[in-house]
């Protein structure tokens, strides 16, 4: 490492990924709060060393979440994943067969049909959130489980990202061999081409499970019954007594905790896919 | 060729019944409520009786101080929060797919990690991260000198600003970084040969190679931040406070429904939010001259035909 243009070349290296790391500590200085905040009582929250071992009282903590209100708190955990996990497995069989037909299939107006999915994918959706509602209560859905599951069955962008992923996956060759074999078209969507999209599948449901767990503003619209509030729900209405009651903090901190780590655990496994989803969505 | 017109029928049936049904009906219904006001009728008792006011609710909520203020505090956001995640996702993928740069997997993956922060829970900690007497943050700005009231009404719009930074600069980064990566090296390769530098590459020849990213980036961006909510309602402390119940476009139409009853106003606050977001979909789509519709299908129909 010497000769005249090292030096140089060094301070480079070290600038690039010095402001990268800056701004990796950036994204992870509040998630390393959150984790060591969720080790405090109210006391050592309240005093503020989030960095310390003062009040270190993780186990307390957790107790508390699973008995307070009689264990409300992994209610909603279970709600979320209910929501999360069926809605966006139904979701995403949804979008896949709708975008496997738009790659496959020609008929007229297909484009137009298309435009209309990729306009679907422009709505703002909060704008709807509360036509929803009143229609949900016409039709007697407001404050049940369906209220909040039927409408995340719908992702636009799902579709246009299932089309991508078929066009990338399945060779026109290996449906043709399956129906010379006499598969019927169903047969073939199901066996070959559902089989053969399968990494694009589990990329959909990946990013619909974040949207659904995520999902804040449709819940809050539709539901009522604490007992029916996924996670997301649930923290706002404690948050919203802790300003009252201090006591609340470690539970709200600590339950948010763990609200993170089911989608940071899929992040971390899962790097392929959500790549491919993000490639997809930005290569066009 | 019967069987594949029903096939393509069967498959696309699900997803269109449940768009019509989720989307394009709550948005007729939308409208058609924004025509209608609940008068108390006659005396007071007997309830409330419907009536047809036309574009009465427009004008009420186009007339209503809060709501206009809302779209000005949206504008301000939007000036300020657009052109810094733009320029620094940009920036950060520029730095992640320069050849300099190491760890490439660890970087991209620590930076997109926000994004499996639901966005409740990102105001959540944030907000705590704002708090003089609980963060570390704050505690240290001060004893650096540069005290900040985040809770302040010069402090909300940073504060709000900050935590969908911290959301989303990952997350496009990724994107950007995708369709860097995309880039043919030989065109790279025939700038480094012609004499060109990381700076000039990165100027003159990256940057416009992506632009159908960052206009695609730019619209999404566009239509999220119209729709800002969560992070102001978690800002929104009651009285006194900094942000307003009505701080937002969205914020106004929710308390329109749900604190005051009145749909029929919520319903145009929120039609009147969607044509903003069509208009300024169409403006950007327009400015940065895109094709839409899937270029992928129609090659493979010419192949066909």
């Amino acid at each position: 490492m010497s000769g005249p243009r090292t030096p140089n070349r060094w301070l480079s290296k070290t600038a690039v990924n010095g402001s990268l790391l800056l701004a990796v500590v950036y994204m992870l200085f509040p998630l390393v709060w959150l984790l060591t905040a969720a080790t405090k009582d109210a006391g050592g929250l309240l005093a503020g060393n989030a960095f310390s071992f003062e009040g270190f009282d993780l186990g307390g903590n957790l107790t508390r979440l699973a008995e307070y209100n009689d264990g409300i708190y992994f209610h909603w955990y279970l709600n979320s994943l209910l929501y999360a996990g069926v809605g966006a497995l139904a979701c995403s069989f949804v979008s896949v067969a709708a975008g496997y037909a738009f790659h496959v299939y020609d008929f007229k107006g297909k484009e137009k049909l298309f435009g209309l999915v990729l306009l679907g994918v422009l709505v703002p959706t909060t704008a709807l959130a509360l036509p929803m509602y009143l229609l949900a209560s016409e039709v007697g859905v407001v404050n049940t489980y369906w209220a909040v599951l039927i409408p995340v069955l719908v992702n636009p962008f799902g579709v246009y990202l299932s089309r991508v992923f078929c066009a990338g996956y399945i060779p026109d060759e290996a449906l043709e061999a399956a129906r010379i074999d006499g598969a019927g078209e169903l047969r073939v969507f199901w066996s070959i081409g559902l089989r053969m999209v399968m990494p694009g599948f589990v990329t959909v449901f990946l990013f619909q499970f974040t949207a659904v767990w995520n999902n804040f503003f449709l819940p809050l619209v539709m539901l009522s019954d604490q007992k029916l509030y996924p996670l997301s729900l649930g923290l706002y209405a404690w948050n919203s007594n802790a300003h009252a009651e201090p006591d609340y903090y470690p539970l709200v901190v600590t339950g948010s905790l763990l609200a993170v780590v089911p989608l940071v655990v899929a992040f971390v496994s899962l790097q392929r896919h959500w790549k491919a989803g993000l490639t997809a969505g930005s290569v066009k | 060729m019967k069987a594949r017109t029903r096939a393509a029928t069967i498959l696309l049936t699900p997803f269109f019944l449940l768009f019509t049904a989720v989307m394009v009906v709550p948005i007729g219904y939308a409208v058609w409520l924004s025509l209608f006001t609940e008068k108390q009728s006659g005396l007071g008792f007997g309830g409330t009786e419907t009536v047809f006011t036309g574009l009465d609710n427009y004008t009420a909520a186009l007339g209503d101080r809060a709501f206009r203020e809302g779209f000005g505090v949206l504008l301000g956001y939007c000036l300020f929060y657009i052109p810094l995640l733009l320029a620094g996702a940009l920036g950060l993928a520029l730095l992640l797919d320069s050849a300099l740069a190491r760890a490439r997997r660890f970087f991209q993956l620590a930076l997109f990690l926000p994004h499996a922060v639901p966005g409740i829970i990102a105001a959540l900690i944030w907000v705590y991260l704002y708090t003089p007497q609980l963060s570390p943050v704050v505690q240290a700005m001060e004893a650096g000198g540069i005290g900040f009231d985040f809770f302040s009404p010069e402090g909300a719009l940073p504060s709000i600003i900050n935590i969908a930074l911290w959301e989303w600069l990952g997350y496009n980064m990724v994107i950007f970084y995708a369709a860097l990566q995309a880039i043919d090296r030989s065109v790279l390769e025939a700038a480094t040969v012609d004499g060109a530098g990381a700076w000039r590459i990165a100027f003159s020849v990256k940057i416009p190679l992506v632009k159908a990213s960052l206009a695609m980036v730019g619209l999404f961006t566009v239509i999220g931040s119209l729709q800002l909510f969560t992070e102001p309602l978690i800002l929104n402390k009651g009285t006194g406070s900094a942000v307003t119940s009505t701080w937002t476009p969205n914020m106004y139409a929710y308390t329109a429904a749900f604190d005051r009853n009145d749909y029929g106003l919520a319903a145009a606050a929120s039609v009147l939010l969607a044509l903003t977001a069509a208009l300024l979909s169409f403006a950007v789509t327009r400015l940065t001259g895109r094709r839409k519709a899937g270029t992928a299908g129609t090659a493979r129909r010419e192949r066909t035909a």
